[in-house]
């Protein structure tokens, strides 16, 4: 791909000059690029409606795509090529793809939501189709021949049954615009005149052409946004509150003003940064900054060992009105047995692979802000507000950066960066450090759920109650200025705090008696704290979904009934289906992973066994959106030391139209296994006044000892008429994160005879979980 | 400050830095190598991996002053252009997600296969096993594992063409 993208560099300089877009290639220019385009300002809105904003076809016949897109390592930059190398009738090696750079790629909002097929990729697509309508009525007057005795392939139109005679999109339209404008109300919706083709139709979609991005991250090339360098850059760090809500009283500038490199000590009610020329003399001045704080008169939080016990008596800020079906209060009064549990999940990290990180350039009274926020766009508004600059002197050019899944929604640190640019006036590079990182991130939402379920005499699942309530008030918005982190130590408050979620049970069950409602509590201090949620993976699924699997696994063994056909049972007790057949689409991938596991039939628990090593497996399923996924996990459980090792996986997934299934599966295994490391080993531990997991030893991860020996994915399409020329894709990013918890619980259960209903499932939990059941 | 030199993938460089500069911030910020990055600063996760004698080393807690030896980047893997077969194995299997721990897995496992060229799965495991990915793409990553062990012993007996 190296060879394509130099000569598109080239090309794409050639055209921008004319176009008036500033397109800059990471993986093959250089930064010098981006420091002389400083000056190329202002940053006007990139035009949806234009083709041109979408895609660039080049003399030498090759292809740019320009997605508003940014990927959080799933690949969908080779995903969106695939697609729209397919409606452009291209060859895929004749293309590339730009993504997430607010100044030269239609705003779609970065990503999130795991939208990027499932919603994002229709634009793409019908602007690509709409392309090859340009360019075969261009062909038709090049050639002067009539639109119906042309055909296309491979990006060259030709007269059909005259092959010689024809014409390549490159002598069509190289180095020039489109000048199109197609219609539609919002970037979702915009469309040409062309209709994109049926899927069967679609050549590479379905195909597994390698990533373009992998080459660059494996041989050290690529340029992430940690890696960025401009002319006169300092760097800055932190010194973070030691305590929450703790109000700054002193800085000892003395402390650090003879340290070599030292430039500054910025800062702004609570906030504070040290600037140094060297990024270690940064570290090293941060360290020894002499500040002095006063604690809050209040404890801001309970300890995390009392965190469930204060979620109880709170008072909720919000709650959901119920989801009622039938008379769930008289089912219980009529039901053969009425059984209540209650599950626990801590809030657990983001614990991005490193600390939050930006650079930002202010020189010519505009502001670039190099970042790998996964919402760049919004990143950009919310530096333009805290900065009180017009939205067209400030952009923000995506690069790649380390994973935390949601963290970088609202990654705290282009705001920072952006600010201090401006109070120092060079470019700034600030990183947050590990321990500031795994303290001060964005936390998942703890989950208490209590469910009650009633059996009839036959052991059917006859009422059903289910509430949900969430750690979550005040959940942190996508780089708000009044949300992200510095604003809030700078004292800058929200006159409305931000509701937060709770969630409820996702499947397609036919219980005839079901209530589900949620409520969202908080914690006493909602500001300027290190427990602050946002949208961490499948954000609340694997939560609700570990609730909901695992009462579901109850009842089954409470009807001595086999758990996988507990479950279709409820699924076929009704036909009734919606608009994109999750229930005929749910029982197809509970019988995939039912036959790709090898599942017999029994009820849970087996038989106890009476070795060191207790084996079980357990099944859940669920849907995230559109996508139904059933997984089954097989444990081993080490009676002598309570640990867990999930031996082996398995996971049916059914996102409808396949775009690239390697890609695809490689999504679901590192779904499947960051909601395994959730299940296994990952919480937050607090005292009152500070958090106390600020590593990788205190927020534990998984590691490679605890990689499951086989994991087996498979790729359903469960739709009724699967070959309908419309399938469409859905999302695939989170869905298998959800049912994992409960999988994991069910086959420690079905191992050991114990049920465990509060994550994580650590050694020392299930250890005295055994013993106190005797096992 | 004082000026201190190091060799990096074949050449000499001299800085000028505080000798307690972890090798880490020479690196990237003075040699413009990026391979390593930083992860948590405290020889936890890997992610600033070199290696040094043979040995995979946690670049961000070693002091630039007490490095003697040759260094070997993520950037010094590949000969004459030529990707290591360590590397090669990882775009074969597709083995990142957001790729930004890879520098960690493969440099680890590259120093991991120099001395024990046919580990066992066990001994993937171990050796491994202080070497993290937020990803969670560590059942790829004992694969490629297992698939440039593969290629590195069929190279040594001179069979060609296996690694398909």
């Amino acid at each position: 791909m190296k060879n394509v993208e130099e000569i598109l560099a080239t090309h794409r300089r050639g055209f921008l000059k004319t176009a008036g877009m500033l397109v800059v290639s990471f993986s093959a220019g250089s930064l010098a690029n981006e420091a002389e385009a400083q000056t190329a300002g202002p940053y006007p809105d990139v035009d949806f409606h234009q083709l041109d904003s979408w895609i660039v076809i080049h003399e030498n016949n090759t292809a740019t795509f320009y997605a508003g897109k940014t990927d959080c390592g799933q690949g969908t930059g080779t995903g969106f090529r695939q697609l729209m190398s397919d409606e452009l009738d291209i060859a895929f090696e004749q293309t590339t793809c730009i993504m997430g750079s607010t100044d030269n790629t239609p705003d779609q909002g970065g990503s999130g939501g795991s939208t990027a097929m499932e919603r994002d990729s229709w634009p793409m697509r019908r602007a690509a189709a709409e392309a090859r309508r340009v360019l075969l009525e261009m062909g038709s007057a090049r050639l002067g021949v009539p639109l119906d005795q042309l055909t296309v392939s491979n990006a060259m139109v030709s007269v059909k049954g005259d092959p010689a005679r024809r014409v390549t999109y490159g002598e069509l339209i190289g180095g020039k615009k489109f000048n199109v404008t197609m219609t539609g109300a919002n970037v979702f919706v915009v469309t040409g005149k062309a209709k994109v083709k049926p899927v069967q139709e679609l050549k590479y979609t379905g195909q597994a052409p390698q990533r373009y991005d992998i080459p660059a991250k494996v041989d050290g090339s690529l340029k992430w946004a940690v890696d960025v360098k401009l002319p006169g850059m300092v760097h800055a760090r932190n010194v973070k509150p030691p305590y929450a809500g703790a109000k700054l009283t002193s800085i000892d500038e003395s402390s650090v003003k003879n340290l070599p490199g030292f430039i500054r000590v910025v800062s702004k009610g609570n906030y504070v940064a040290v600037v140094c020329e060297r990024e270690e003399q940064a570290i090293n001045a941060a360290r020894r900054l002499k500040t002095t704080w006063e604690k809050p008169a209040t404890a801001p939080f309970p300890a995390s060992d009392d965190l469930f016990d204060y979620m109880r008596k709170a008072t909720p800020a919000t709650a959901s009105n119920p989801i009622l079906v039938g008379n769930p209060e008289a089912a219980f009064a009529g039901a053969a047995k009425v059984f209540e549990a209650e599950y626990e999940v801590p809030f657990q990290g983001h614990t991005a692979f490193a600390g939050a990180h930006a650079t930002a350039d202010p020189s010519n009274g505009q502001m670039t802000v190099y970042s790998n926020d996964m919402k760049s766009y919004g990143m950009r508004n919310g530096v333009a507000a805290f900065l009180g600059m017009p939205r067209e002197k400030v952009r923000v050019v995506w690069m790649e950066g380390p994973q935390g899944y949601g963290r970088t929604a609202a990654d705290d640190a282009g705001c920072e960066a952006a600010w201090l640019a401006k109070e120092i006036g060079r470019p700034v590079r600030i990183q947050w450090m590990r321990e500031e990182e795994t303290a001060w991130d964005t936390k998942g939402p703890a989950f208490l759920v209590k469910v009650r379920g009633g059996l009839d005499a036959q052991g059917r699942l006859v009422a059903y109650d289910y509430q949900a309530r969430s750690c979550d008030h005040n959940h942190v918005g996508y780089n708000e200025p009044e949300t992200v982190l510095i604003a809030q130590l700078m004292g800058i408050r929200k006159s409305t705090p931000n509701n937060g979620s709770s969630a409820t049970a996702s499947d397609m069950y036919a219980i005839p008696n079901r209530r589900m409602a949620g409520d969202v509590v908080g914690l006493r201090l909602i500001w300027e704290t290190p427990i602050r949620t946002g949208n961490l993976r499948d954000p609340n699924g694997p939560q609700s979904t570990f609730a909901a699997e695992s009462f579901i696994d109850e009842m089954a063994a409470a009807a001595k009934a086999d758990p996988y056909e507990f479950r279709m049972r409820m699924l076929r007790a009704s036909t009734a289906d919606d608009s994109v057949f999750r229930r005929a689409r749910s029982i197809a991938c509970l019988k995939a992973a039912a036959e790709a596991y090898g599942w017999d039939s029994r009820p849970s628990p087996k038989p106890a066994g009476d070795g060191r090593i207790l084996t079980g497996r357990g099944i859940a399923y669920s849907f995230r959106g559109n996508t139904v996924v059933a997984e089954i996990a097989e444990v081993e459980v080490n009676r002598e030391t309570g640990h867990v090792w999930a031996k082996r996986l398995v996971c049916a997934h059914d996102c409808g139209l396949i775009v690239n299934p390697e890609s695809l599966r490689r999504s679901i295994e590192g779904a499947m296994l960051h909601a395994l490391s959730r299940a296994i080993h990952e919480e937050v531990r607090f005292d009152t006044e500070k958090v106390l997991s600020t590593n990788w030893m205190s927020h534990p991860t998984l590691r490679h000892m605890d990689v499951p020996e086989r994991i087996d994915v498979v790729l359903v399409n469960g739709d009724p008429n699967p070959n309908r020329p419309d399938l469409a894709p859905y999302g695939a990013g989170e869905a298998s994160c959800k049912p994992m918890l409960a999988a994991i619980a069910n086959a420690i259960h079905d191992a050991t005879g114990v049920r465990i209903r509060r994550v994580p499932f650590r050694d020392a939990r299930v250890l005295a979980a055994l013993k106190a059941a005797k096992v | 400050m004082s000026r201190i030199t190091i060799r990096v993938n074949g050449s000499a460089h001299t800085v000028d830095v505080d000798p307690a500069t972890p090798l880490l911030y020479v690196l990237r910020n003075d040699l413009d190598l990026h391979g390593p990055r930083f992860g948590c600063g405290l020889g936890q996760c890997g992610a600033c991996t070199v290696i040094i004698n043979g040995a995979a080393v946690r670049s961000c807690v070693t002091p630039v002053s007490t490095v003697k030896s040759e260094v070997t980047t993520l950037e010094g893997l590949a000969v004459n252009g030529k990707l290591h077969p360590v590397q090669q194995a990882w775009i074969d299997e597709q083995v990142p997600q957001c790729g930004f721990c890879q520098n960690g897995q493969i440099m680890t496992a590259k120093a991991m296969l120099d001395k024990t060229p046919n580990p066992t799965d066990a001994q993937i495991r171990e050796t491994m096993n202080n070497t993290l990915c937020r990803c969670m793409t560590y059942y790829r990553v004992q694969a490629a594992i297992r698939r440039a062990a593969k290629t590195m012993a069929d190279a040594r007996t001179g069979k060609k063409g296996v690694a398909a």
